[in-house]
């Protein structure tokens, strides 16, 4: 049953893709198909984990592979929130190709079956991982954002004759929702990063531990630098580094951590 | 009724004669109504073009009666004014309309004022049957034409570049003050798109403290002398400099020194004067945008080559859309042919009914009913494929109902 949907949803991830390339290319006639392409394949993957954890004797995404099923399906919903429209199609085009290659690869790695290591009863834990991935897929989103922040001032900075030909969102608007994701992430790391500390004295510091802290201070130094300090570039700048940050973490560290 | 159009444009005649032909809107209702007597008639009177739609029985005598009146409009000779005319009819005259509603015949292709005029010449028209369907169908295709194509989305003007620009910049520009140094007239423009898209124009600083007034008084604006141009930089979104002066009216270092109370907040520079008023230099810092006159007379050169290519496939739609009017100016015509069978068919009917009503004089009511009934169904379905193929055959060359192909029926 899983296989009939991941299928679907790589598919649908993959469409996705290659019709924000075609609508890059040229303006207005793919963008329809990619917007599609990413709500039928976030509908097959959130069948996919439903049907994960109606299966499962207990969380089912707490091996590194299934973590990375979780993450993009929330990566996904995250870029579904704030930005899947025609304006944001550039942020499509960086989501979209990852979306699908992670998913290929919890596939590949067995993240797409049924997991039983981690009891639901484990509650802690069990709200621990999944406000901690909430938090990475925010930052993600929001690093994708800063991406596209940074490119538009890079734009606007060489005033090419052409700047009006790709419609992009405005340098505000883009600033404001990397802004507003960094926020309600650091608020969704904190709260995940809680009952982590409740395990610390048995689990112990590990390098994962203090890559989240690390994170947590990026999230910090961004709205501090932004919002306090009025240094947007910089801020954004920061934003991209803590995607960085969280590709580190997500695709290396966390094999240590959970599997 | 036949489709008419007289009229003249820029790619025909010169300004000073379309000046002279030229119509203001109560002009052109007032020509409206005294052409539309006996028939329909719409005048659409813009800075590019003077154009009379007609329908009417005879297109020779209306024809003639509109070049007259364009000739007496203008005072000038008959003679001298037809070089300058083109007579359009039928479908081609449906086309010329469409393809004036979708821009592709203005100077700059795609246009969006024109839409508006053709709409507002409809509405002061003296309009019937013909002329309603044909000025409500240019009006979707040129709806069509910009939706369906990107002809119409770029700016074709320094000043809507200008406005485009800052949009890219803000976003929405509810809200967002803009400071214009210098009151020409170009500057005055500039301010006006960016008004027009929700811009606040807050302060206006010349060096002549009158004009400044005058036109800070349009919008409601506060009038500053030149050197407290400074002192806006950290309130200010937007800044439009057009000033005839010499020398420079923003340096860097005043920029560099009003940043740090903007937070962030971005600052646009649209410098529109030459010699530049503006500090190049200024591009130097973070959070400021600085566009000269040559940087937004190259998006303008780019939209209108992008508009020229959109033009291609605008034009296809229009194409598509003539063929559409050329099938209903047709089915039009096989009207009195069809009216004529109608009735043909319906007095035979009768006149059977009325042999048969001796033997008919037994029925009941009910039973009446039922053979009217039943008769004026056969001669419906008898009728319909004749029908079809009369609307199907549309007008000859001589605008004349032509004998459908083959046999009427099937």
């Amino acid at each position: 049953m899983a296989e009939l949907l991941v299928w679907p949803a790589l598919l649908a991830y993959g469409e996705a893709a290659f019709a924000y390339a075609g609508d890059v290319r040229s303006p207005g006639r793919f963008g329809r198909f990619a917007t599609w392409g990413v709500r039928v394949g976030w509908l097959a993957q959130t069948a996919l984990l439903t049907f994960q954890a109606l299966s499962a004797d207990g969380f089912p995404w707490n091996s590194w592979a299934g973590s990375l099923n979780l993450f993009v399906w929330l990566v996904v919903s995250a870029y579904l929130i704030w930005g899947c429209s025609p304006r944001f199609r550039l942020l499509g085009l960086a989501v979209m190709p990852l979306a699908a290659l992670l998913l290929a690869l919890s596939y590949v790695a067995g993240g797409t079956e049924g997991g039983s290591g981690l009891a639901w009863s484990d509650v802690l834990l069990v709200v621990h991982v999944a406000l901690v991935l909430a938090a990475f897929a925010g930052f993600t989103v929001a690093g994708g954002l800063a991406a596209l922040e940074l490119w538009q001032e890079r734009v606007l900075k060489r005033r090419p004759a052409g700047i009006l030909r790709l419609r992009a969102p405005s340098l505000v608007a883009l600033d404001r929702l990397t802004i507003a994701t960094v926020a309600v992430s650091l608020v969704t790391l904190t709260a995940g990063i809680i009952p982590g500390l409740a395990r610390l004295p048995e689990s112990g510091l590990d390098v994962l531990v203090v890559g989240t802290a690390v994170l947590w201070i990026l999230g910090a130094a961004i709205l501090y630098l932004r919002v306090r300090a009025g240094r947007r570039e910089l801020a954004a700048a920061l934003a991209l580094g803590a995607l960085g940050a969280v590709i580190v973490l997500q695709l290396g560290l966390l094999a240590t951590h959970v599997a | 009724m036949r489709l008419l159009l007289v009229g003249t444009s820029h790619r025909l005649a010169p300004v000073e004669v379309r000046e002279r032909v030229a119509l203001d809107s109560d002009g052109e209702a007032a020509l409206a109504r005294r052409l539309g007597e006996g028939g329909e008639a719409v005048c659409l009177s813009t800075c590019n073009r003077t154009e009379l739609y007609l329908a009417a029985a005879d297109t020779e005598v209306a024809g003639e009666r509109a070049t007259v009146e364009l000739a007496d409009l203008g005072r000038i000779p008959r003679g001298e004014l037809e070089p300058y005319l083109y007579r359009l009819e039928q479908d081609a005259a449906a086309t010329h309309l469409f393809r004036v509603a979708a821009g592709l015949d203005s100077l700059v292709p795609g246009e969006g004022e024109i839409q508006g005029q053709v709409r507002a010449a409809y509405e002061r028209g003296a309009v019937g049957p013909l002329l309603d369907r044909l000025f409500r169908h240019a009006l979707q295709t040129g709806k069509r034409a910009r939706s369906e194509t990107a002809i119409g989305e770029r700016p074709a003007s320094v000043a809507s570049a200008a406005a485009a620009l800052a949009a890219q910049v803000f976003g929405d520009l509810s809200g967002r003050e803009l400071l214009v140094v210098g009151a020409g007239k170009v500057g005055q423009l500039a301010a006006k798109h960016l008004v027009s898209r929700g811009a606040a124009l807050t302060v206006v600083a010349n060096r002549t403290f009158d004009r400044a007034s005058a036109l800070a008084s349009q919008f409601e604006a506060s009038a500053q002398p030149l050197d407290s141009v400074e002192s806006q930089l950290s309130e200010a979104d937007i800044v439009v400099s057009s000033t005839s002066a010499r020398e420079q009216i923003v340096s860097r270092e005043q920029v560099e020194r009003a940043l740090p109370a903007r937070k962030g907040r971005p600052l646009l520079l649209l410098d529109l004067a030459v010699p530049r008023d503006l500090d190049p230099a200024i591009r130097e810092l973070h959070g400021s945008f600085l566009f000269d006159i040559d940087d937004l007379q190259a998006v303008v050169e780019e939209t209108l080559t992008g508009r020229r290519g959109e033009a291609v496939r605008a034009e296809e739609i229009v194409a598509a859309e003539g063929e559409r009017f050329r099938d209903w100016l047709g089915s039009l015509d096989a009207v009195p042919a069809i009216a004529s069978l109608r009735d043909r068919a319906e007095s035979i009917r009768r006149g059977e009914l009325a042999k048969a009503s001796p033997r008919l004089a037994g029925l009941s009511e009910r039973e009446r009913y039922a053979v009217e009934s039943l008769t004026s169904q056969i001669v419906n379905k008898l009728l319909h494929q004749p029908i079809m193929r009369l609307k199907e055959a549309g007008p000859g060359e001589d605008g004349e109902q032509r004998a459908p192909e083959g046999r009427l029926q099937g």
